[in-house]
């Protein structure tokens, strides 16, 4: 286990340093003087060279790549070009909308996904596992940004459920909050759930046709016994997988329903950068998603090996 | 199961007709602007009504299905293109560097979700069609580099191939003469997949506007534009969504159909 985890971190440490510069080179042939920018069309030759110095643009790439990823492990991401404020600060204010956001939705993926998984394998063939199948299907089909507008008209339009839009912020208390998170978590729920509710059926009806299930039956368990006991838990690696896997489906895609929605997340964060040339929050932002999608899934491959001893030999 | 195949099929085909078509022939021209015909609904001129520059929205559609099936067709090319030649030679070489290497670099793209991919993409080098193109492309190459390693890697082990290495062929015969014909088919089913996903892709990023730019009409743009008028125009929001999910709709169950159809043995497994 040890030596496993060893050459896994080892490798989770290589890809983040590669992502790292891969991201920086990727912004570093982007044109445009973000200090030329600040200053506007009229700015004095010595004041840019004093406003680059400040913001640490002219060294040379190793320089400055050193500095943004060595002030990174410090928790310093540099100050925003447009802002002026810290970018950690903007990133943490938005990070309190996007990931809640991508847990609740990763939550109601989960809560429906696993029903509808094991009713349809259950009842295999059935009439209820056509539907269910065929509701995964569109599921997986629908443009969850479109899906997410007819929600808009349906419920916050005509029936005045829900906000259109907006999000109120945690310090008015949880309620509100989380209600203007409901129609986004759905959206993004929808097609993970289907893809989710796919696997945990196929997954359930390979392990039902293993020999255990079948000494479990002989032994007198019913069929639900040996499905709760012995199906489900063993079903549940690759649908573990699959959840970690969504995670960062789920906080990339909420990039495009942040802007259904408009929530100040690091979506929007992202796009406002982009159109501002605020280079630094683009870099720091899609590092931290990297960041956060790489050592989810080293930690979801940590958890299978710890439980499942035999993948600890497999790469 | 021939009947995913059929109805996949037909409507794919239909899709691809109306693109096609619209080089030729569209109901009503797209670039005369008509505002006094502004935000009509359905009616006998306008099938599916008109958006807010007066624009026939049938007539944009299927324009618009032109930038999507061109962009998520070429995607799939990068991808085919790249994925299966690397995916060929880490199977060839199986636990050289070259494999470890092959496989690193997949794991790293994995990592960044595609949609940060088209971000960073356009944030260096501006939005358009041909960087979304870009975008969608990259994500592919490791999915067709796993999947062909994968297949490859068990391809080697039959007798067909030992034979062929005791004639004298070499890796990389074996692996053009060999091995590349019998992923064929697996290749085709994912490709299938991997198309409706860039038609998804494309209509989020074209959304969001990092896609086709204007006037080239694009689903996800006129999805976008629609946003604000949805309360009193949900003609223009609900059509071009429903061509979006008709096309994914048909593309997947067209790859499932041919899943079952060109390898009964692969339909077995994924049921």
């Amino acid at each position: 286990m040890l030596r496993y985890a060893g050459r896994r971190i080892f490798s989770l440490v290589v890809s983040l340093w590669v992502a790292s510069v891969v991201i920086f080179l990727a912004l570093e042939v982007v044109p445009g003087d973000p200090a030329a920018y600040m200053l506007g069309l009229n700015a004095q030759e010595d004041t840019l060279n004093a406003l680059r110095e400040e913001l640490g643009l002219n060294g040379g790439p190793v320089q400055r790549y050193l500095s943004w990823t060595g002030g990174m492990l410090q928790g310093d991401f540099g100050t925003s070009y447009t802002y002026s404020t810290p970018v950690s600060e903007m990133i943490a204010d938005r990070l309190w909308v996007s990931l809640p956001l991508a847990l609740y939705a990763l939550a109601l993926s989960t809560l429906i996904a696993f029903p509808a998984g094991i009713w349809a394998a259950r009842r295999r063939g059935s009439v209820v596992d056509l539907a269910i199948m065929g509701g995964t299907q569109l599921g997986v089909a629908i443009p969850n940004f479109w899906f997410a507008m007819l929600m808009v008209l349906v419920f916050a339009i005509n029936l005045r459920w829900f906000n259109a839009g907006g999000f109120p912020g945690w310090e008015g208390g949880m309620g509100p909050a989380i209600k203007a998170l409901t129609l986004p978590a759905i959206a993004l729920a929808l097609p993970q759930a289907s893809i989710l509710a796919r696997v945990m059926r196929s997954a359930l009806l390979d392990t039902l046709g293993e020999d255990y299930i079948r000494t479990a039956r002989a032994k007198g368990l019913s069929r639900g016994q040996a499905l709760r006991r012995h199906a489900l838990r063993n079903a549940l690696v690759p649908v573990l997988t699959i959840i970690g896997l969504q995670f960062s489906f789920l906080l990339a895609g909420a990039i495009i329903i942040e802007n259904v929605f408009y929530l100040p997340g690091l979506g929007r964060l992202v796009f406002q950068a982009i159109s501002a040339r605020d280079l630094i929050v683009v870099e720091s932002v899609v590092m931290l998603l990297v960041f956060s999608v790489i050592t989810v899934n080293f930690a979801v491959d940590m958890a299978y090996a710890w439980v499942d001893p035999r993948l600890r030999g497999r790469r | 199961m021939r009947v995913n195949l059929w109805i996949g099929g037909v409507i794919s085909a239909i899709v691809t007709g109306a693109a096609v078509l619209s080089f030729l022939w569209v109901p009503h021209d797209i670039e005369a602007l008509n505002i006094a015909n502004k935000i009509k609904p359905p009616s006998g001129a306008h099938l599916l009504g008109t958006d807010h520059f007066g624009r026939d929205i049938l007539s944009m559609l299927m324009v618009g299905a032109r930038t999507s099936i061109a962009v998520a067709i070429v995607a799939v090319v990068i991808g085919m293109g790249l994925g299966v030649p690397l995916g060929l030679a880490a199977a060839a070489r199986t636990g050289s560097w070259l494999d470890e290497v092959i496989m690193r670099g997949n794991d790293l793209i994995f990592a960044f979700p595609s949609l940060l991919i088209a971000i960073m993409i356009t944030a260096v080098f501006g939005p358009g069609a041909v960087n979304a193109i870009i975008a969608i492309g990259i994500f592919n190459i490791p999915v067709f580099a796993r999947l062909t390693r994968g297949a490859a890697l068990s391809l080697w082990t039959r007798d067909y191939v030992l034979a062929a290495r005791v004639a004298g062929k070499g890796r990389l015969r074996i692996s053009a003469e060999h091995i590349l014909p019998n992923v064929t088919n697996l290749l085709i089913v994912q490709g299938t997949i991997q198309f409706s996903l860039g038609i998804l892709a494309e209509a989020g990023l074209s959304y969001v506007g990092l896609g086709a730019q204007p006037p080239v009409p694009s689903w996800g743009r006129m999805l976008a534009d629609s946003q604000t008028m949805i309360s009193f125009a949900p003609h223009m929001a609900l059509f071009p969504g429903l061509a979006i999910l008709l096309t994914v709709l048909g593309l997947n169950l067209m790859g499932d159909g041919l899943r079952d159809w060109l390898d009964p043995r692969l339909a077995r497994d994924a049921r």
